[in-house]
């Protein structure tokens, strides 16, 4: 396989593309889909969804893959998600995610099936498995996307993605090395819905591993003690920013989120979590999580583009704040220059008093 | 024991700002400082080096002006500095760049790298990993802690539910959250040292065994910017100014309710 992208890279002066092409065996969009204590993780269901936008403009197939142990009943899970088919590599020593085994079972698959694609949630696994893979098999690797397309003549992806903190826009490509990969952030694509009729071939890749490829020892793992809080799994988010006042601020909006019921959390600006009034993984923003709920309710929020970048794909955008020129109006479907302190305890009422005349009715 | 850190200097992104008439990075003015997570790489080396010994070596791969970085390592008590700079290295993207910064450890020598989780300029994290590979060395990233066991290390590695206790052999090559421990500072002495100490440059030249130069700079990149631009803004909605506590209730209400929220 190594010799593949040096040949690109001699045809590159010399052949125009399309002769190129034509020479190019690689096929079809693969996801790798992270799964944890055998739990499918909802980015991979994310970009299966993407995938079968991205597929269907290359006239190519989605193929997901399942690395682990004792998961192959969840194949089924991906293809009702929308993949035509899953690989399923199950073997011991991918019980627990480490480096090196689940690097060479995914470099046999990619030099085995020879992929057009292989695209990543961009986690704490995913932003550590690929880029190792991708200096073994040598070719590019684009992090951290926000946006994938297909240029209709090249049919080559287009990897779009925040930089400089989110300040602008990069479209990256890879246009002589394959696969083509990208990691992409959690909570951009959205996820089809789930068909329980679909079918597909599940296949089961052989790895080979032994006690060698365990280069490093896991002593211990320790699931965290506090209850999971995954703010991009929330519908509704109250997030607050300086203009909140303090940590018992976050109180304020917690009575809120619950006035609206469940589905509904609370989230924060960068200025906050720095601060100390609330853990860092409430953030939303570039640093943090980018988030898509139904409602996202921006409570003293002046909305710097770091945090816009995290949010601004929202459903609806409720901005409450003071200054009348904080950027954040610029998102909002509705904006209101006021002082959140004053606005929501009467807001929270209101929300009763509407819901509950609702249920009389 | 020697102790490889992998640096970058980088715009502070925080201070980076659109031109509101032509919508472009406004660049001058925007102070260059070390990566964040880079400074912690730079203080978790001092530590273990005060441990078991040995020496801190920064590396870092830039353009001349990336001196002051190294200058700054230096103060904050770094032994040696080396800086990787040439026109062949210039447009690498993360496998050209981790190539090259592979063939500096490779020159230098090293049992211990470290490298900050992520560059708050490209926020990647890719480096790291693909120097490692090049390495042919087991990598632990988003490493919240490191203690020495003999002659392994033992370290805390993060995920988003959980946290995994590893114990490695050395060589390897560790990437640091900024939450790792708080970056120290330079010290007056470290400062007059600073200044008096060499910066070793190494070219193309000094690397090229351990170079294939199909590999590094803009042509050996596999990815490249094919654009850029800055995102248009979403469309702005309906803004309320002098509007009273009750109006805005109202409001937030009415648009709740055609949201079908409430």
């Amino acid at each position: 396989m190594k010799p593949l992208p040096l040949l690109f890279q001699s045809w590159k002066k010399s052949i125009s593309f399309k002769k190129k092409k034509v020479q190019n065996v690689s096929k079809d969009i693969y996801v790798v889909v992270e799964q944890r204590d055998g739990d499918i993780q909802k980015v991979g269901i994310e970009l299966i969804g993407a995938a079968t936008g991205l597929a269907k403009e290359l006239g190519q197939k989605v193929v997901g893959v399942l690395m682990g142990n004792g998961i192959a009943g969840k194949a089924e899970v991906l293809i009702q998600y929308g993949a035509d088919s899953v690989l399923v590599a199950d073997h011991p020593l991918l019980k627990e995610y480490m480096t090196e085994p689940y690097a060479k079972a995914l470099t046999h698959i990619i030099k085995t099936y020879e992929p057009e694609i292989v695209l990543f949630g961009a986690t704490a696994v995913g932003r550590d498995l690929a880029p190792r893979v991708s200096s073994r098999i040598k070719t590019g690797l684009t992090a951290d996307c926000t946006g994938l397309d297909i240029d209709p003549e090249t049919k080559l992806l287009q990897m779009t993605r925040p930089a400089f903190g989110g300040n602008i826009m990069a479209t990256i490509l890879c246009k002589n090395h394959r696969p083509q990969m990208a990691t992409v952030r959690p909570g951009v694509m959205p996820a089809l819905a789930r068909d329980k009729s679909r079918t597909g071939d599940v296949t089961n890749v052989e790895i080979k591993l032994d006690e060698k490829d365990l280069t490093v020892e896991i002593l211990d793992v320790v699931k965290s003690e506090k209850a999971i809080c995954d703010i991009t799994e929330a519908k509704y988010l109250i997030s607050g920013g300086r203009g909140i006042g303090g940590p018992e601020g976050f109180e304020l909006l917690r009575k809120l989120a619950e006035a609206l019921g469940s589905g509904a959390d609370i989230s924060s600006s960068r200025a906050n979590v720095d601060a100390g009034w609330i853990a860092k993984d409430r953030q939303v923003g570039q640093t943090g999580k980018t988030v898509r709920p139904n409602l996202y309710m921006a409570c003293g929020i002046s909305g710097a583009i770091q945090h816009l970048a995290g949010m601004e794909e929202s459903e609806c955008i409720i901005a409450i704040n003071k200054n009348e020129s904080a950027p954040v109006f610029g998102v909002a479907d509705l904006g209101v220059v006021g002082d959140v302190n004053a606005i929501i305890p009467k807001l929270i009422d209101e929300i009763a008093r509407v819901k509950e005349t609702k249920m009389v009715q | 024991m020697k102790i490889v850190v992998c640096i970058k200097q980088v715009p502070d992104t925080n201070e980076v700002k659109l031109d509101p008439k032509t919508n472009t990075l406004i660049r001058e003015g925007v102070p260059s400082i070390i990566n964040p997570d880079d400074k912690s790489a730079i203080t978790e080396a001092l530590m273990l080096r005060d441990r078991i010994g040995g020496s801190v070596i920064a590396l870092t791969m830039g353009p001349p002006q990336a001196d002051v970085a190294l200058r700054e390592a230096l103060a904050m008590g770094c032994d040696e500095a080396v800086m990787l700079s040439g026109p062949e290295f210039a447009g690498s993207d993360t496998l050209a760049t981790s190539t090259i910064l592979a063939a500096g450890a490779k020159k230098i020598g090293y049992d211990i790298v470290l490298a900050g989780r992520q560059a708050i300029d490209g926020d990647t994290a890719q480096v790291g990993p693909q120097i490692a590979e090049h390495l042919g060395i087991p990598q632990i990233t988003y490493v919240e802690d490191v203690k020495v066991d003999g002659d392994h290390l033992i370290v805390k590695r993060q995920f988003e539910d959980r946290y995994h206790i590893i114990r490695t052999s050395i060589p390897c090559l560790l990437t640091v959250l900024s939450e790792a421990c708080a970056p120290k500072y330079m010290t007056v002495g470290g400062i007059v040292d600073a200044y008096n100490k060499e910066v070793k440059v190494f070219g193309y030249s000094d690397l090229k065994e351990f170079l294939d130069t199909s590999q590094i700079g803009l042509e050996g990149s596999p990815t490249n910017v094919w654009r850029s631009f800055t995102k248009e803004a979403k469309g702005a909605g309906t803004v309320l100014k002098e509007v009273t506590a009750d109006e805005a209730v109202a409001a937030i209400i009415s648009k709740l309710e055609e949201k079908h929220i409430i």
